[in-house]
């Protein structure tokens, strides 16, 4: 059987109706693990202890206490902490680090939650910084469709797991597309929710008031699934949201309109002109254009819609999240954990060994550009104009809502480039992330689900922006969307991904 | 050099460590002297992933405080990063507050040389403390002695209180910070134990030529924890700066340590190495907001303010100012004094305060109590207010009696009814009020003090207080006093 192919409404049936229990899963996707190790998705796999947890959720399947995600595995973003996989955020400052607690949305998958059961730890941007997967320091991983392609950023491996077959489902993280723009370069479905949705305990800090964490699957309802897991609120997360526990799956089949013929007859789907501006490649705006066509098949109505200050988003979001961070990572010390330089003459020396030694290139450049911009002098110009213009990014999407439900457009201007093609220039990099950079200004739940192919057979992706707490919208438009069309279930051909295997 | 040319121009800073019961974003204990980093959890050690959240009691702290000098308290302030690095300070920055802190403004009241001033506050503001580095007094992993860090403290809530610069001298700066140090402890808001720390003061030191406007270059000594090297260093910094510019010098801005055995500060650093703090709102925190129904319902929990009793209590009773000062000297001892007025007439208000300036206040300094550990209780102290009232025992017995009760009270817990009879009929105490009784007292004395007798109606005077005493010795003491001197007067009169 090929449980990789498998929605994870399928697993569960398959493991209710006992046809392959937890631990046969769990083995199932191990091997493929190993199998595909090129890919260099994971960053720890231990499998006795995915082992043990299969065998516990068995036990529970047994008992009968099973819920829809028991037994069914899932890696997480090495973002998250964890007590028994190694946690590094992909940095050689926390090599072999092990935290003494779970991070809440491991807690809440996991065997005493959900059921679900850890496969290991999945490959990222050292910290969460990046829009390739290449500032692991642990290695790139690589995008399945074609291994000499980067799998995006920063939660690459958990979207390569995904695509390859790696993992049923994934966590991931998204600060400025991070989850998005993987999701879109794989060919996965990815949301990043309302910001407050999911406690941002145990995960490791980036950019705190833009981190958020969400679902990395195979499809709308199977990321919607997870997110019924992992949303509420969490009284160790001061910016965790107080809101009764939402169902993202109440909308799931059900027409927008209860009235009307078709589908989604009724909804409005804004078309930002500036997400289809210069710089977007012409495949990827033809694959939007052709996904929105179907969208209107299905009864909605596309209407033209700005957000003047798209633009803006770049230079906001390369003021705002790299001040946090220079503050967020100066806790990596090697004082109390983690990596310490080996020799050094007194105090001042032991930091400046440690952290240039620790921190790899992309994120010491972020902490520059942060200390910088909230330095005497600097802080007015730079940090607090960025939050103004913040807010002014969040009205421009407010003013947007009053007369479109949701809004669509591309999720990043290319498809996934070649491995090293753009880490020479930083800046080049950083105008990649031009269409997802906005909704986590403004705080705004943003999906991506793949709606196309390239000429070289890369991904395509359409990201749906919704308002604030519109999750469950947004899961049921994609969903329409998924039945009429067939990207999310293209697999990767096997010879690609285990070419990755002799990489 | 002429410090009379100069005026000396103090603000303080001062770190109040607040009485919770955990510290103010994590759940850890805040007891002070447990082992190294036993009460440091994964939040305190800013372990990867970690959170603050806020503790609501440090906030009621604050507001308790704003209510108590006349503050406005904020309905939104802001916590905020202070970032620098030091092996202490876990994050890599200090929780606290910067442009928007939760007091702003108000006045403490101080008292000095009979003369009442207002000092003017800036503001206070919440924050997180630091760890402490330990010198050779650490116990390594392997038992080796050597440097390292304690985090207990890390994260303990304090409350940062700023004056303006309106001190005009050591003893001013001394008094502020002795009403402060009170009133922190009347609203129950701090332990006030200097020596472990949680009351510390900076002093912002400056002079300037009389009459001259603009105020001359500061110096900040840091971490004063008593008052006596507050004042010292004080004292010492405004001769060190007039001697400074007397002698054509510059005094330069810097921060400055008081070293205690050589009486001196010391340059620790100086403005140009100071750090660039990098303060910005803190991600992690939603703004603090505070609820004029919040303030009103601590508003309930406060206690009555030493100056208000003191004002009551003169008003009221008439009190002196010697009396009402030692009434309100710790809320322990006021707390005990309004119990005891809710068991007495107004006339006994006097005599009671006279009593609990007197011979209460002395056995509790002798035994180092508070009024609250005391073994007699107001219920007995009235029964004892009574007894002198109606005549039973004079004011020499009730203070035997007191001896007495004290003494009992330390072994076990007095009844609460009848303690002070009990003692009178024991120890036969009762006052001598009959007169035939005292008559014949008195004619004793008299036939074996002739030559005083002589002496009075010779016109010496101090002879009748010689003989009064010879009667009080002969009854014990316990002869009424007043009826002594009447029946004595018409005796040696007639």
């Amino acid at each position: 059987m090929n449980w990789h192919e498998k929605s994870l409404s399928e697993l569960s049936q398959a493991i209710f109706a006992k046809e392959v229990s937890s631990v046969e899963l769990t083995q199932y996707f191990l091997k493929r693990i190993s199998q595909y190790k090129g890919l260099n998705a994971y960053l720890d796999v231990q499998e006795e202890l995915s082992l043990r947890d299969a065998n516990f959720a068995d036990e529970l399947i047994a008992k009968g206490q099973a819920g829809p995600l028991t037994g069914i595995p899932v890696a997480h973003k090495d973002v998250f902490v964890t007590k028994d996989w190694k946690s590094t955020a992909a940095s050689k400052i926390l090599e072999n680090y092990l935290s003494p607690f779970d991070a809440r949305v491991v807690e809440r998958l996991g065997i005493r939650g959900a059921g679900m059961v850890c496969l290991g730890k999945t490959n990222m941007d050292e910290f969460a910084m990046g829009s390739s997967n290449e500032n692991s320091a642990y290695g790139p991983a690589l995008n399945p469709w074609n291994t000499q392609y980067v799998s995006g950023g920063s939660s690459g491996g958990s979207a390569v797991a995904v695509a390859a077959g790696l993992a049923p489902i994934a966590t991931g993280t998204d600060t400025g597309g991070s989850i998005r723009q993987p999701a879109a370069f794989c060919g996965i479905t990815g949301i990043k929710p309302t910001y407050g949705s999911i406690s941002r305990y145990g995960m490791i800090a980036y950019a705190s008031s833009l981190d958020q964490a969400g679902p990395m699957g195979k499809s709308a309802a199977d990321c919607g699934l997870m997110l019924n897991a992992i949303c509420g609120h969490d009284q160790r997360d001061s910016t965790s949201l107080r809101r009764e526990p939402d169902n993202y799956l109440r909308l799931l089949g059900k027409n927008w309109s209860e009235t009307a013929q078709l589908p989604l007859q009724g909804l409005r789907i804004g078309v930002p002109e500036e997400y289809f501006a210069q710089g977007l490649q012409e495949e990827v705006g033809q694959a939007v254009r052709a996904a929105l066509k179907q969208f209107e098949d299905l009864g909605a109505t596309c209407i033209p819609v700005s957000l003047p200050k798209t633009k803006l988003s770049i230079p906001v979001y390369y003021v705002l999240a790299p001040a946090e961070a220079s503050s967020n990572l100066s806790r990596y010390d090697g004082v109390r954990f983690g990596y310490r330089a080996k020799e050094y003459k007194d105090l001042t020396q032991m930091y400046e060994r440690t952290r240039s030694e620790g921190f790899g290139a992309e994120v010491k450049r972020r902490i520059l550009i942060g200390t910088y911009v909230l330095s005497q002098g600097y802080y007015d110009a730079y940090y607090l104009q960025a939050q103004k213009i913040r807010r002014i990014i969040a009205q421009d999407f407010q003013t947007a809502f009053t007369i479109c439900d949701v809004l669509m457009g591309p999720v990043a201007p290319q498809v996934a480039w070649k491995v090293g093609e753009k880490s020479k220039d930083p800046v080049e990099m950083y105008l990649e992330d031009i269409y997802t950079l906005s909704p986590n200004l403004a705080g705004l739940p943003a999906m991506s689900i793949p709606c196309g192919m390239s000429t070289e057979g890369l991904p395509i992706g359409l990201q749906i922006i919704g308002n604030y707490f519109a999750e469950a919208q947004m899961i049921q438009i994609a969903d329409h969307y998924q039945h009429v069309s067939s990207w999310h279930q293209l697999a990767p051909s096997s010879s690609v991904t285990s070419s990755g295997g002799s990489l | 050099m002429s410090q009379t040319n100069w005026e000396v121009v103090i603000g303080l800073e001062t770190h109040t460590q607040l009485r919770t019961q955990s510290k103010i974003f994590s759940g850890a204990s805040i007891a002070f002297g447990a082992e190294p980093n036993v009460q440091a959890c994964p939040v305190d050690l800013a372990l990867p992933g970690t959170l603050p959240v806020l503790n609501q009691e440090a906030v009621n702290h604050a507001i308790r405080f704003g209510l108590a000098i006349g503050a406005t308290i904020a309905p939104v302030s802001i916590f905020a990063r202070k970032n620098y690095f030091y092996p202490d300070l876990p994050k890599g920055y200090q929780i606290s507050q910067f442009e928007l802190p939760v007091v702003i403004g108000g006045t403490v009241k101080i008292q000095l040389d009979g003369q009442t001033k207002e000092v003017q506050l800036t503001r206070a503001h919440l924050e997180e403390d630091a760890g402490k580095s330990l010198h050779d007094d650490f116990v390594g992993l392997h038992g080796e002695k050597s440097s390292g860090i304690d985090l207990n403290r890390a994260g303990t809530p304090l409350l940062e209180i700023v004056t303006e610069p309106v001190m005009r001298s050591a003893a001013e700066a001394v008094a502020y910070a002795k009403e402060l140090h009170a009133l922190v402890m009347w609203i129950g808001i701090c332990d006030g134990n200097m020596q472990e720390g949680s009351f510390r003061c900076d002093a912002n030191v400056s002079v300037r030529p009389f009459g001259q406007k603009e105020f001359g270059t500061r110096c900040e000594i840091k971490n004063l924890n008593s008052f006596k090297f507050l004042e010292e260093s004080i004292l010492y910094e405004v001769q060190r700066q007039i001697e400074l510019i007397e002698d054509g010098g510059k005094v330069r801005q810097e921060t400055r340590l008081y070293d205690p055995d050589r009486q001196e500060t010391r340059s620790m650093r100086s403005k140009e190495d100071a750090q660039d703090y990098r303060y910005f709102p803190d991600p992690d925190l939603l703004p603090l907001h505070i609820t004029s129904d919040m303030i009103d319902a601590i508003q309930l929990t406060m206690p009555a303010l030493p100056s208000t009793l003191r004002s009551q209590w003169q008003e009221s009773y008439g009190l002196s100012d010697y009396d009402v000062a030692l009434l309100t000297q710790s809320k322990s001892t006021a707390d005990y004094f309004i119990d005891l007025l809710k068991l007495i007439v107004a006339d006994l208000v006097k005599p009671a305060a006279n009593l609990m300036a007197g011979d209460f206040a002395s056995a509790l300094n002798r035994d180092g109590m508070d009024a609250t550990d005391s073994p007699i209780r107001p219920s007995h102290l009235a029964q004892l207010l009574q007894r002198i009232q109606d005549g039973t025992i004079s004011n020499k017995i009730a203070k035997d009696i007191f001896s007495i009760m004290w003494e009992r009270g330390l072994t076990s817990p007095l009844a609460e009814q009848g303690v002070v009879d009990a003692i009178i009929e024991e120890k036969g105490l009762k006052q001598i009020s009959d007169v035939g009784a005292l008559e014949k007292i008195i004619d004793q004395v008299l036939a074996e003090n002739q030559k005083s007798v002589e002496e009075f109606r010779s016109g010496k005077e101090k002879a009748f207080n010689s003989l009064v005493g010879q009667i009080m010795k002969a009854s014990k003491g316990k002869a009424n006093p007043s009826q002594v001197n009447q029946i004595l007067k018409d005796k040696l009169t007639n």
